[in-house]
């Protein structure tokens, strides 16, 4: 099975690549860069990076502006998945949603359209255990985007790891917070994982913070050896 | 013990991460449960098993449709069953119903029109097919939507179906069937 795969950079469809990639054949990535930050469908901090995080893999990009309007975007999802059927012959799409039905229902109304299988890989399972399988998994992945409290610009560009992911599970249990993010609590953003020919080197960075909303921008990055 | 049966067809890799993995996260809160796929199935191999649960499958996939032959110990099997998604239109083909189109996908409202032992009054549930079923005279309906049968219980047995996802939104419905034929092996 081709698949072309839904990545925003972060640990969820990096993660979703992965396990894609273990059963089939990920032929492409396709990212919808949203202007509207406040997007229930695409991600939004640092999504540039995803052009060097598919050089990083050695995967085509098929990269596509939106403006991000509810249920307008689906059409520019709709015209990018369309783009991978035709250019790069993908029989199916892989998206990194974990819980959202509202995600998931509407990335399925597309595929089902274009007549092609929709994969979920990470459908369902516990959060906890995802973010732990990219930390035992190698996965170097750094906090992007902050949204809800008690999180805040202390958050920004931090690296998951054990003992980060424990704060996380901690906050989640006393302030109904995702571990994962996966209510848009958190963005993150994959600077190597075990499919990464090559690994990010962050140049430049810089936070933007307000409160409990902040985002870890990179500014300038290359890829180095691993 | 539970027996979970993958209804995927082999075609598609992903199928048992995503719609059989989520009902064995839940009934294993309450027994050991067994995964086999439905090829694997047959009268013979139910010895054991208290309960069987139909997993669902993904969109495109209507493998089991053309294949209710090999679900024939659906009829004998005198266990309780409860069949998602595709495993209710599957228990519904053996059973004499059949299939038509009727795309939903997304969170859809449904009635209960018949007491049952899953669920009551009306609920919010996670859709995702591409056909419905027309279920025998062999059962009650027990739910539906605006456009369709939603939960069906044969008159005589304790086969129940499902065209929802209680595995997505609605775990108790799962946990309430496990419940209510748990075997009791203290002594």
């Amino acid at each position: 099975m081709r698949l072309g795969v839904l990545f925003s950079g972060g640990k969820d469809s990096t993660l979703a690549l992965h396990k894609a990639a273990e059963k089939a054949e990920a032929v492409c990535l396709i990212t919808l860069v949203s202007e509207n930050k406040e997007s229930y469908m695409f991600h939004t901090p640092n999504i540039d990076v995803t052009a060097l995080q598919a050089e990083a893999l050695g995967l085509p990009l098929i990269r596509k502006v939106t403006e991000g309007k509810p249920e307008e975007e689906l059409k520019d999802l709709d015209a990018a998945i369309t783009q991978a059927i035709n250019g790069f012959k993908i029989e199916g799409v892989v998206s990194g949603t974990v819980e959202s039905v509202y995600q998931a229902a509407r990335i399925q109304q597309i595929c089902n359209r274009l007549g092609v299988w929709c994969v979920n890989p990470l459908w369902k399972r516990n959060q906890k255990a995802l973010l732990e399988e990219t930390v035992a998994e190698g996965f170097k992945t750094v906090i992007s985007g902050v949204f809800a409290y008690p999180l805040d610009k202390k958050w920004l560009g931090k690296q998951i790891d054990e003992a980060l992911i424990q704060k996380l599970v901690s906050l989640s249990e006393e302030y109904g917070l995702s571990p994962s993010g996966e209510g848009g609590e958190i963005e993150t953003t994959v600077l190597d994982a075990p499919l990464f020919k090559k690994k990010i080197e962050i140049l430049d960075s810089e936070v933007e913070a307000q409160g409990n909303s902040g985002v870890f921008r990179i500014k300038q990055a290359r890829l180095t050896e691993k | 013990m539970i027996l979970v049966v993958d209804m995927n067809s082999t075609e598609n890799p992903f199928g048992f991460h995503e719609f059989v993995l989520p009902i064995v996260s839940i009934a294993e809160e309450l027994e050991k449960c067994t995964v086999k796929h439905y090829l694997e199935v047959n009268e013979t191999s139910l010895n054991g098993y208290d309960n069987i649960i139909l997993s669902g499958s993904a969109l495109k996939d209507t493998v089991t449709f053309d294949q209710t032959k090999r679900f024939m110990w659906l009829k004998d099997c005198g266990k309780p069953v409860l069949g998602i998604c595709a495993g209710m239109q599957t228990i519904g083909l053996v059973f004499g119903g059949r299939v038509e189109k009727c795309r939903e996908i997304g969170m859809i409202d449904i009635a209960t029109f018949k007491e049952n032992i899953l669920f009551s009054s009306t609920l919010k549930v996670y859709a995702l097919h591409n056909y419905a079923l027309l279920p025998s005279a062999e059962f009650n309906v027990l739910a539906e939507s605006a456009n369709c049968v939603y939960a069906i219980k044969h008159k005589q047995k304790e086969v129940y179906g499902v065209l929802f996802h209680p595995e997505v939104r609605n775990i108790e419905i799962v946990k309430k069937f496990i419940r209510a034929f748990q075997v009791d092996r203290r002594i």
